[in-house]
């Protein structure tokens, strides 16, 4: 076990958390100001990445392709809302609950209809399918390192906007109370449109440079969702800090728990056990964790509400 | 009751009929739903009644089943010993799982059943030996006495049918006893349940429990279905589906599982296997579709219940 | 109440639908992977079968040909449903098209007992050729260790002194590594079994790197190659591991999706779409014609499965039914067949006994990147596990 394998695992489990924080961030915003569980944010994520596949296609580039596309989702995210989920605000978690899963149906068979049922093709650009040499001797991909470094920009971005602009102050606003936001006189209806509009933009940048590395199909978006909400309520609903902290802590664990716990476990388990139980440990670790936290901190690490 | 047993007589004459028509076949199919059904009840017991939701029901569904399948392929195939063990197990699940959960509320409640029932996945999925990711194929059906196996699509839908019924009457026992009536005012009102007195935590484990137990008998079933369990009906996407049953069918009413797994189901199957021609016409494929028409009819009914969900909850006095 | 009446009306409606086949009429199910990140090999196999169908005129054997296609969706329970579908309701008398051993491993009992004739165009499992070996089951591929056992005898002929192993966590996978182990003599510093659909190797190629071997093996098909060597090469490792691979994972879908990065690279397979033969002329010609691109090995899996159901059912005029002039006909119908990769024998627990090939990722005259045969690592090759099987 040499350094390079820990500094490499670091990475990756980094670029995971990061990809991670994106769908995170959005989710636990409108949570956090509509009080609306949203499973159709997985689908999102799924849309963009479609959206992504198709205009590099016809744009024949990654780096055009890569706007367009958040675009395009996040103009499907705000008809979505204005047309179908602001009904749900106010209603009881299992409707929003019920309402959401059914399109993600929908959207599912929808991206069927018009992409078809085979995986479409999204390949990394051209400049960036080779590695680069970091110090200390690794070469690591330098997609990689690209998706490390975009996904850190926009969370630096989305940290200024919510605490350095006008949008983010009222942002935090509803998300620590809404009801005296509104009596402030902010006008929720556009901020709520605003707000899923960005959420729809950051899934489908985590969707659009995933592609590349993951596979762009139907049915992508559940394995996220699920990660994702973990992580909203590991870093508390309604946080952007929450929702930083969290994917970090998720992503490493996971890949870290993946990569570790078999080795781990081979030196004092005999071969056939830990080759069993390495990868069933690793995989409910996060679950593990969100319970811990839980535990500790019933309203995740960093809550919203006052 | 009348409505009952036109409802079970018509359903005992079924197989008979199909076997004039040489549709044998369908016999299975409808024996599959009768097991969704029940399911899908239990579910409703906790969902509907209970006012839980529990977005991690298909854990006591599947851990049932891979109990049966376990012990089969470990040469226990005695039904007498197997589904009492599904049972039991699923209860216990339902008790540990239950017993922390629901110091949580709202969204939090959700999320904690969600991540237990993704574990109890992840862990039967490690099992190499007994399937892992490609599921159990079990030996044959569980056996009832010495050499005498549960096979035969007549016989099983019989017995399949039978457990319907003694669950449907269970429940409605269950629900307009103290017990039921007790559940049904914390369900309309928690904070008030607890003031009058009773022990509400108390209460919503022991409805946990045992709606994670008739799961537990629905897994024993659906594993000897098809003498093959899949890890499947472990996930969380097969939570939703029950749940999907249950709104589907009438959230809080004793036929509510059953109406939502024969329509689910059938519809599934329906469009799956019978071409309508003037549709087709307009879209060949329509066939491989069926999950938007299943999406589109969950979505208008959740969008036009007039008070939501939680409306039908008021209105299910009808029961 | 009125849900009620759906209900039962969707139980009751089956009667619409009760199909009988006529004698003169075959009927084939094709159950195979059709969508999800595998579902390209389900197409190529697909491709082929019908290219042979549509070239006989849709008529195999001289006899009306229905066939009947169904997505698994690489889910052994979903597998298990529709063929219990296609043997009850539809009636096919015959089934072939399973692409992944698990599915093929969930769905062979109902095969079985419905006491129908599978022939394989893929997955061929060793619990199925070995002690469970049964005259229902016929192979129109390969054993499931011949690609793997010509790729270790390749590795250990080129003197790679170590070699690691990777293949995902389901039965073709374990057979796989099996297979390599037994005619690779070297070192084996790791086997590792990833999940079956994995996309992101970030972690097995961390380990790979810092494993350092000569030789890395990878069995990997459909989707999961394709991102494997992307990620392969992404990661700078292609410059420091040889890797080689059975022909599932280099073949023209896997090319199409990576390209350039893959010259190079060494693969195994049972043809090459180089062999010199007239019927593989034709069959590389009519593909290039039908689809407008080149077939890979699981395309001429599906054709060769399809003329083979053509010989046969032409000499056992018909009787699909007769269990045992049809499984003689089958048996001997490699024999006489013209398939693409030439005349071949099967053994008697079903599996083919034929040469392997080494092929190597180069580009052609016409600057497309192809699987040039290199040459025949392994003659007249048998399947290990045909000793197990009691049948003569």
């Amino acid at each position: 076990m040499s350094a390079i394998l820990f500094f490499e695992q670091g990475l990756n489990g980094i670029q995971f958390g990061l990809m991670l924080f994106l769908l995170a961030a959005g989710l636990t915003l409108v949570f956090g100001i509509m009080d609306m569980i949203n499973l159709a944010h997985g689908s999102l994520y799924m849309i963009g990445a479609y959206f992504m596949a198709s205009f590099v296609q016809a744009t024949g580039s990654f780096w055009i392709g890569l706007p367009l596309a958040l675009i395009a989702t996040a103009i499907v995210g705000a008809v979505l809302e204005v047309s179908l989920l602001r009904r749900l605000y106010g209603r009881d978690h299992l409707t929003q609950v019920l309402a959401t899963f059914a399109i993600i149906l929908i959207a599912n068979e929808i991206v069927r209809i018009v992409w078809g049922s085979q995986p479409i093709m999204l390949n990394a650009p051209a400049e960036l399918t080779g590695p680069v040499a970091l110090p200390g001797g690794l070469r690591y991909a330098s997609y990689r390192l690209v998706i490390i470094g975009t996904g850190t920009a926009v969370a630096v971005l989305l940290y200024l906007l919510v605490t350095k602009t006008r949008v983010g102050m009222l942002v935090r606003a509803g998300a620590s109370n809404r009801e005296m936001a509104t009596a402030m006189g902010v006008n929720i209806r556009r901020l709520f449109t605003i707000v899923f509009a960005l959420g729809a933009a950051l899934c489908a940048l985590a969707g659009a440079m995933l592609g590349p590395i993951l596979a762009v199909q139907v049915g992508m978006g559940e394995s996220i969702l699920i990660l994702a909400f973990v992580v909203i309520v590991i870093g508390g609903i309604g946080s952007i800090r929450g929702a930083f902290v969290g994917a970090l802590l998720v992503g490493i664990v996971d890949t870290g728990g993946r990569a570790f716990l078999p080795i781990i476990f081979s030196t004092f388990l005999p071969p056939q056990l830990a080759s069993a139980a390495g990868p069933a440990v690793a995989s409910i670790l996060i679950y593990l964790l969100m319970a811990v936290v839980l535990y500790f901190r019933p309203q995740g690490l960093f809550p919203a509400r006052g | 009751m009348k409505r009952a047993i036109a409802v079970f007589v018509l359903l005992a004459l079924f197989p008979l009929a199909m076997q004039a028509v040489d549709g044998m076949f369908y016999v299975s199919l409808a024996s599959r739903i009768l097991i969704y059904a029940i399911a899908a009840t239990s579910l409703n017991l906790v969902l509907g009644y209970g006012g839980m939701v529990s977005f991690g029901h298909a854990a006591f569904f599947g851990a049932g089943a891979f109990v049966v399948g376990i012990l089969a392929v470990e040469g226990v195939r005695s039904a007498w010993i197997a589904w009492p063990a599904a049972i039991a197990v699923a209860a216990l699940a339902a008790l540990v799982i239950g017993a922390m959960s629901l110091r949580t509320r709202g969204v939090y409640f959700i999320m904690i059943t969600l991540a237990f029932a993704q574990m109890i996945y992840y862990i039967f999925v490690s099992l190499k030996s007994y399937g892992g990711d490609d599921g159990l194929s079990m030996p044959g059906r569980s056996t009832v006495a010495a050499d005498v196996t549960l096979s035969g699509d007549f016989l099983w839908y019989y017995l399949v049918l039978a457990l319907l019924a003694l669950v449907l009457y269970a429940l409605h026992r269950l629900v307009h006893s103290r017990f039921g009536r007790v559940i049904d005012a914390i369900r309309e009102n928690e904070a008030r349940a607890e003031a009058i007195g009773f022990p509400v935590y108390r209460y919503k484990l022991l409805c946990f429990v045992i709606a994670g137990a008739i799961a537990g008998l629905a897994g024993a079933l659906i594993a000897n279905q098809s003498s093959y369990v899949s890890p499947s009906l472990l996930h969380w996407i097969q939570s939703g589906t029950l749940m999907i049953m249950v709104i589907l069918g009438g959230v809080g009413t004793l036929w509510g599982g059953v109406i939502g797994a024969a329509v689910l189901l059938g519809l599934e199957h329906l469009i799956a296997d019978y071409r309508i021609g003037w549709l087709a016409s307009l879209a060949p494929n329509y066939q491989d579709h069926a999950g938007l028409a299943v999406g589109a009819v969950l979505l208008i009914i959740v969008m036009l219940a007039p008070e939501g969900i939680a409306g039908l909850f008021r209105r299910r006095r009808h029961a | 109440m009125k849900l009620k009446m759906l209900a039962a009306a969707a139980l009751i409606s089956p009667l619409m639908s009760m199909s009988a086949t006529a004698a003169d009429e075959l009927k084939i199910g094709f159950l195979s992977t059709l969508s999800g990140p595998a579902g390209g090999i389900g197409n190529e196999i697909r491709d082929g079968f019908n290219l042979a169908t549509k070239l006989a005129g849709g008529k195999l054997g001289g006899m009306k040909t229905e066939v009947i296609f169904a997505d698994d969706t690489l889910n052994p329970d979903t597998g298990r449903q529709l063929a219990e579908r296609m043997l009850k309701r539809d009636r096919v008398n015959l089934m072939t098209g399973i692409v992944f051993s698990n599915v093929m491993l969930a769905v062979w009992p109902t095969i079985q007992e419905a006491k129908t004739f599978y022939v394989a165009p893929n997955a061929t499992p060793t619990s199925i050729t070995g002690k469970g070996c049964s005259p229902y089951f016929f192979s129109a591929s390969w054993p499931n260790e011949a690609h793997h056992e010509a790729a270790g005898a390749f590795a250990q002929s080129k003197g790679f002194k170590n070699a690691y192993l990777i293949a995902p966590n389901y039965p073709a996978g374990k057979d796989a590594l099996t297979g390599f182990k037994r005619t690779y003599k070297g070192t084996i510093v790791n086997e590792v079994y990833s999940k079956l659909n994995q996309l992101d190797y970030s972690a097995e190629l961390a380990q790979i790197r810092a494993a350092k071997p000569d030789a890395l093996y990878a069995f990997l098909p459909g989707g999961m190659g394709i991102n494997f060597i992307k990620q392969f090469v992404a990661a700078g490792l292609s410059n420091e591991v040889q890797l080689i691979v059975p022909g599932f994972a280099s073949d023209q879908d896997v090319v199409r999706a990576v390209g350039e990065p893959m010259l190079g690279l060494f693969d195994t397979s049972q043809w090459a779409y180089d062999l010199d033969n007239d019927a593989n002329r034709k069959f590389v010609d009519a593909f290039q014609k039908e689809y407008k691109r080149i077939p890979t090995l699981y395309a001429e899996q599906g054709y060769t499965a399809a003329l083979i159901i053509d010989q046969a059912v032409k000499d056992a005029k018909g009787k699909v039914q007769d269990e045992k002039a049809f499984r003689a006909a089958l048996m001997k119908a490699p024999e006489r067949a013209k398939t693409p990769r030439g005349q071949f024998k099967e053994a008697a627990n079903g599996t083919p006994i034929q040469d392997y090939y080494v092929r190597a990722l180069v580009k052609d005259r016409e600057g497309r990147i192809v699987n040039k045969k290199i040459a025949t690592i392994l003659h007249d090759h048998k399947d290990h596990w045909l000793s197990e099987c009691s049948m003569k």
